[in-house]
C-alpha cells in the first residue's frame, strides 16, 4: 500500500506504518497523528524521539517496558495516545507496529 | 568425569534427559537433572480439567518415572546458578558443571497486577494454568447459574498463547451442554489488537469468536482489579465487569533465574534464538519456557527445540560450531468447541496458513480449518505426551523445522 502525506508518497502497511523509517519527518508525524485524533505538544516529541532511540536500539517496546522506562509513566502515555498509546504512537513515531511476542 | 546438569525437569529437561543419556559417552559424562517438584504435570491438560473433560489423575504422573536410567535425579530446591564459577547451589549443596541446560519453564505471577489476588481470588477470579487453579475453576463452574464471564489475558508472552481463546470457545460449548448458554455473556478481553498474535489465524479465530457470541474487548491493557465492584480496569480507564473472572496472569521465567542474576525484566533467559546458546554464558543452554527466544511458550516448541539443541550440545563438547538451526517451529491444535479443533503450524517467519498436515496431500489433519478429526488429534497427543514426546521418540511426519510442503500461501 501506499499513502500520499504531506504531498510525499510513502509505503506503507496494511495497518498505516511507515515501511521505510528514512522516510519520516515531523511533518509527517504531524499529518499520521491528525489522522489519529492527536494534537502534538513538546511532550509528545519528547516521547516519540525516545521510541524512536528504543527502536534503534533494537529494544521491544511493550507496555512493561514503559512502565519500567523511568521516562514516562501509563498514565500519561493513555493520556498522550489515547485508545491503544503503543500501537498509535509508533505508528507516529514511523517505526513497525511492535510485534506481542507470541 | 565431566558433570551436565539440567535444571527444570519439565516438559523440556525431561526430553533432554532422554536425548541425551544414550548420546554422550557415560564413562566421560555424568548427566544430573534437578527439580523439587515431585508431580510431573500434562499441562494442555489444565485446558480440559475446569469443563470436566479429564480427570485429575489424567493429568498428572510421578515424575521421576519419565527420567531414564542412568540420569541422577535430585529432587531439591535450587537456590543459585552461578555462572562465573560453573556452578549450581541447592537447598544443602553445591554441584559443579561443565555444562548447564537451563529448563526451568514458566509461571504465572498474578502478584503482577494490583487487585488479581484479593479477596475474590479463588473465589470468583480464577486462573487456569495452574493443576490448583485449573482444579478450583472446575469445581466453581460445576455450580456456578451464570452471569458475565470475562477471560482476560494480562501481557504477552504467555505459555500457550492460543489457549486463553481456547477456554472461551470450550467455556461456550459447555454452557451450551448444561443448557445454559443463554445465562451466560462471555467476554475476552485482551491486550493484543485482535484474537491473536498472527493475523492470519486471527481472521480465522475473530469470526469464531463472534460466530459463537463472544464479546471481544481488544487493546485492553489491565492495569487492577476492583474487588468491590467487580471490574477489570485497563490504563486508559476501560471497565469491564464480571461475575467470574478467568485471568490468565503475567508469565514470567521461575525465580531462580532472577536471583542468579541470569534474566530480563521477566526472568527469560536471553538465548540465542537459533542456537539455543546463552548470549551470556558459552556454555550454558537454554530450551522451553525459559528462554526469551520470540517462539510460542509450547510443549511443541520444547519439543522441535530439544532435538536442534541435542546435536549441537554434542557439536560443543567436540568444539565445532553450532548448528543455527531452530526456526521457530510451533504446532498447535486449538479447540474450538463441540468436539472440533483448528490446527496451526508455523515459525519465526511464516504465519499459519491452510493445507494439510503433516502429508501434504493426504493430510489427514487440516491446518487453519475446523474439523473433528484435528479434536481426536489434540486427545489423542496426551498418549503421545506421556509415551513418546517425553522419551524423546520422534513423531512420525513432523520434523523439527516447518515444512512448507501441502501449505497454501496466498499472495496478499
Amino acid at each position: 500500500m501506499d499513502l500520499n502525506i504531506a504531498g510525499i508518497r510513502l509505503d506503507v502497511t496494511e495497518d498505516g506504518y511507515l515501511t521505510d523509517v528514512s522516510q519520516w519527518n515531523k511533518e509527517i508525524a504531524k499529518e499520521i497523528a491528525q489522522n489519529e485524533g492527536v494534537v502534538l505538544t513538546d511532550r509528545h516529541w519528547e516521547i516519540i524521539s525516545w521510541i524512536q532511540e528504543q527502536v534503534k536500539n533494537e529494544v521491544a517496546l511493550s507496555i512493561r517496558g514503559i512502565k519500567n522506562s523511568g521516562v514516562i509513566d501509563i498514565k500519561e502515555f493513555y493520556a498522550l495516545f489515547p485508545n491503544g498509546p503503543l500501537k498509535v504512537s509508533t505508528k507516529i513515531a514511523g517505526v513497525p507496529k511492535p510485534k506481542s511476542c507470541i | 568425569m565431566k558433570n551436565l546438569i539440567i535444571l527444570g525437569a519439565g516438559t523440556a529437561g525431561t526430553m533432554m534427559a532422554n536425548h541425551l543419556v544414550s548420546k554422550l559417552p557415560n564413562k566421560e559424562w555424568k548427566i544430573t537433572i534437578i527439580d523439587q517438584y515431585k508431580t510431573h504435570y500434562y499441562q494442555p491438560g489444565f485446558l480440559f480439567l475446569p469443563f470436566d473433560t479429564y480427570t485429575e489423575d489424567q493429568v498428572k504422573k510421578v515424575g521421576k518415572k519419565f527420567i531414564p536410567k542412568g540420569v541422577r535425579y535430585i529432587q531439591k530446591k535450587i537456590e543459585k546458578i552461578l555462572p562465573e564459577e560453573n556452578k549450581v547451589t541447592l537447598e544443602d549443596e553445591t554441584l559443579n558443571y561443565d555444562l548447564l541446560i537451563i529448563a526451568t519453564g514458566s509461571k504465572i505471577a498474578p502478584e503482577e497486577t494490583e487487585g488479581l489476588l484479593g479477596p475474590l481470588w479463588k473465589k470468583d477470579i480464577f486462573d487456569f494454568y495452574t493443576f490448583e487453579g485449573s482444579l478450583a475453576l472446575r469445581n466453581k463452574l460445576r455450580t456456578w447459574e451464570g452471569g458475565k464471564l470475562v477471560i482476560h489475558l494480562t501481557e504477552m508472552p504467555i505459555k500457550c498463547p492460543v489457549a486463553p481463546l481456547e477456554f472461551a470457545f470450550l467455556a461456550d460449548s459447555y454452557f451450551r451442554k448444561k443448557g445454559m448458554r443463554d445465562k451466560v455473556k462471555i467476554t475476552y478481553a485482551t491486550p493484543l489488537s485482535s484474537a491473536f498474535t498472527k493475523p492470519m489465524s486471527s481472521k480465522a479465530l475473530g469470526h469464531l469468536l463472534s460466530e459463537k457470541g463472544i464479546h471481544m474487548e481488544p487493546d485492553f491493557a489491565i492495569e487492577r482489579v476492583d474487588n468491590d465492584t467487580k471490574e477489570i480496569i485497563d490504563y486508559g480507564g476501560k471497565k469491564v465487569p464480571f461475575d467470574l473472572l478467568v485471568t490468565i496472569p503475567t508469565n514470567m521465567g521461575d525465580e531462580v533465574i532472577q536471583r542468579s542474576g541470569l534474566g530480563d525484566d521477566l526472568n527469560f533467559v536471553p538465548t540465542h534464538k537459533h542456537t539455543l546458546q546463552s548470549l551470556a554464558h558459552e556454555n550454558i543452554f537454554v530450551i522451553g519456557d525459559a528462554t526469551n527466544v520470540p517462539a510460542s511458550k509450547a510443549g511443541s516448541v520444547a519439543h522441535f527445540q530439544a532435538e536442534t539443541l541435542n546435536d549441537n550440545i554434542l557439536l560443543y563438547i567436540k568444539g565445532l560450531p553450532l548448528k543455527e538451526e531452530f526456526d521457530g517451529h510451533a504446532n498447535c491444535f486449538i479447540e474450538t468447541g463441540q468436539n472440533k479443533a483448528l490446527l496451526i503450524d508455523f515459525n519465526y517467519v511464516t504465519e499459519p496458513v491452510r493445507g494439510n498436515f503433516p502429508l501434504s496431500f493426504s493430510g489427514p489433519l487440516k491446518l487453519l480449518k475446523e474439523s473433528v478429526l484435528n479434536h481426536w488429534g489434540k486427545l489423542a497427543f496426551r498418549w503421545i505426551y506421556w509415551n513418546m514426546l517425553l522419551k524423546g521418540i520422534p513423531i512420525p511426519f513432523v520434523s523439527r523445522n516447518m515444512s512448507t510442503k501441502g501449505k497454501i500461501f496466498e499472495n496478499k
